[in-house]
């Protein structure tokens, strides 16, 4: 089979205009994927399954990965002008001081499709695709009009992660109920405060019980008065 | 919108669509004019569903006009529960997810972290590890046959013939790992405990006595008048259609596509096999059951030649570091073809004790991506069997 800058290239010379990026992945599997540009995405797509060589007719996995913002720490010297008094004369000194710089990468959902041919019976090769942030930014295009069966696992994706998949023909909630507002597989999703008395409270579950009654009654929501003094 | 509004709606985007993608929707059926439209909410606690599982059905008279399948009753966020756990944690969880074959969810995951890791498997574990991978493919066959015919109305019998045979292979499972269905038994590196000489004695006395049970369900199945009507030219799927679709397993080698991935990715030692690839020739119900009891003749030919093989030697690699494990930042995707089609697992490491993303690939869920294709047009009785042809298990797919 073909190396990951070998179908790059193929891929540039068939696609043009396409921008690909090979992301190395610097464990012992050696899995090297390609990152796609969104504009060119169902393009190359459609290439990778018709041409003729790579033939990548089978879509195994598709999954949605969650990168956090980043926050970098750098330490850079900067040469600063400093006012001195040297000798009792005031005098302007050049001096290098250590400065520490933090700025934040913003984080992204990934989607990653493992693909493999069985008509060739080769694989895997793996495409990647990234939103441009967590937050209001979080469509990709879908490949389930190249291949059918990314259609239960991009709902899935868009289900546990929040990616929009644009062009998905019928992208709805499929493990969590439709009512359902988060995303859980989020690395930042925190539970809902959706705790229920149990007769056997104790210890843990006695503390987050009594948070939660608090909690309740803070809202003056209904069952703050519960009785359950069990726990 | 109404229903009738919502199928014009959505013939008029089929024929869009099919000038652009061609093939890639289910079909439309235009429903008859005088006939009033039913819809029905099959599950999710229908007896043909094997758990909790619902498929919202549109009917003209009998007819499947569109059926769409919700699940999630049984979903318990299994992915973030491997996240938040070190990698050895989840092998008793991989237990739970097709709870007929956890020793192939074991392998499976046990495979991707020995990619990510860079680990080998003596030998010796290699042998276990297909001997109890056979093992649990034709006792998930058996049940899954049983089952299909049950659906039929075949009350009990078939189904207990499967289940006094899948009792023997149990007790192995029992006697071997000290539980019947979650094994938990498969290590990153090797096997939990080594095998004995006469569990193996007791293993090659099961095996021989299997033929024998295939035979004896063949005479009571094969040739079944009511089998061969309701099973022939029922639920086809074409093979384009189901390598497109992600299918996998007896599914798709029924359509007469000649995958499976224990030829394909020689995982494990099955190259020292020899063993043939059953394919079907139209796709239905019928090639699938057929399938599935070839496929279990082949694994007791497997089984024949491992079990008279098995070497001496250690279990765990000893290099191999089960407690405080932690691999090299990458990433990984392991797969081995379960009994149920390719289970995979998706594996991103950060450097960390805990998987920094944990993804499976559930052949069970991914199999169902087509179901309303190859219901549609059948009549409401056909799709109990066409469901049940797919051979699901819930805990599997709701994850």
């Amino acid at each position: 089979m073909k190396t990951v800058e070998e179908i790059k290239t193929a891929i540039e010379a068939a696609v043009p205009g396409a921008r690909i990026e090979v992301i190395p992945n610097p464990g012992p599997s050696a899995e090297h994927s390609l990152l796609l540009d969104h504009e060119h995405a169902l393009d190359v797509a459609r290439f990778l399954r018709d041409d003729a060589e790579l033939a990548l007719d089978f879509p195994s996995n598709v999954s949605g990965v969650d990168w956090l913002d980043k926050e970098i720490v750098e330490k850079i010297k900067v040469k600063r002008q400093v006012t001195k008094t040297v000798d009792g004369v005031e005098q302007t000194v050049e001096e290098t001081v250590d400065e520490t710089r933090k700025h934040i990468e913003p984080g992204y959902l990934e989607a990653v499709y493992h693909l493999y041919s069985v008509a060739r019976k080769h694989g895997p090769v793996v495409l990647r695709m990234r939103t441009v942030n967590r937050t209001d930014q979080t469509e990709m295009p879908s490949l389930t009009p190249i291949w059918r069966g990314a259609e239960f696992q991009e709902r899935e994706v868009f289900d546990l992660f929040g990616i929009v998949f644009t062009g998905h023909p019928d992208l709805r909630r499929i493990l969590m109920w439709d009512g359902f507002k988060d995303y859980p597989m989020r690395k930042d999703y925190v539970e809902p405060d959706d705790f229920e008395w149990e007769p056997t409270a104790h210890d843990e579950v006695l503390k987050r019980a009594q948070a939660h009654r608090a909690a309740l009654a803070a809202a003056g929501g209904e069952g703050a008065d519960a009785t359950h003094d069990g726990c | 919108m109404t229903v009738a509004e919502e199928i014009s709606e959505s013939i008029a985007r089929a024929q869009i669509e099919e000038k652009r993608e061609g093939w890639n929707r289910p079909p439309v059926i235009v429903p008859q004019e005088d006939g009033e439209l039913l819809e029905l909410a099959m599950g999710p606690h229908h007896p043909s569903t094997h758990g909790v599982f619902r498929m919202d059905v549109t009917l003209d008279g009998e007819r499947v006009i569109r059926l769409k399948p919700v699940f999630g009753y049984l979903h318990r966020n299994h992915e973030k529960l491997g996240e938040g756990q070190s990698y050895l944690a989840s092998i008793p969880y991989t237990d739970r997810l097709d709870y007929f074959c956890s020793l192939t969810n074991n392998w499976a995951y046990a495979l991707a972290v020995e990619k990510l890791s860079g680990q080998a498997v003596p030998e010796r574990a290699e042998y276990i590890r297909v001997i109890l991978a056979e093992l649990t493919r034709i006792q998930n066959h058996a049940a899954s046959i049983g089952f299909l015919i049950q659906e039929m109305g075949a009350s009990g019998t078939p189904l207990m013939y499967a289940f006094r045979e899948r009792e023997k292979i149990l007790d192995l499972f029992e006697s071997l790992t000290g539980s019947r269905m979650m094994c938990n038994y498969m290590r990153f590196g090797g096997c939990r405990v080594d095998i004995s000489e006469p569990w193996l004695e007791q293993a090659r006395k099961v095996v021989a006595g299997l033929p024998r049970f295939v035979d004896e369900f063949e005479n009571l199945l094969t040739t079944n008048e009511i089998l061969l009507a309701r099973c022939q030219g029922v639920g086809v799927l074409k093979p384009d259609l189901a390598v497109n679709s992600g299918v996998t397993g007896p599914m798709l080698r029924a359509s007469g596509v000649n995958y499976d991935i224990r030829k394909v990715d020689h995982y494990g030692i099955y190259d020292r096999f020899k063993f043939r690839v059953p394919l079907g020739d139209h796709g239905d119900i019928y090639d699938r059951y057929m399938v599935r009891i070839l496929e279990m003749r082949e694994s007791v030919h497997i089984l024949e030649q491992a079990l008279n093989e098995v070497p001496a030697g250690p279990i765990m690699d000893p290099k191999a570091k089960i407690r405080g494990f932690r691999p090299k930042p990458g990433e990984a995707y392991g797969r081995i073809e379960a009994p149920k089609g390719e289970l995979g697992f998706y594996l991103i490491s950060d450097g960390g004790a805990n998987p920094y993303r944990y993804r499976i690939r559930p052949p069970s869920f991914i199999n169902l991506t087509i179901l309303e294709d190859m219901c549609i047009g059948h009549n409401v009785a056909d799709v109990v069997l066409i469901f049940g042809s797919v051979d699901i298990v819930l805990g599997e797919v709701d994850r």
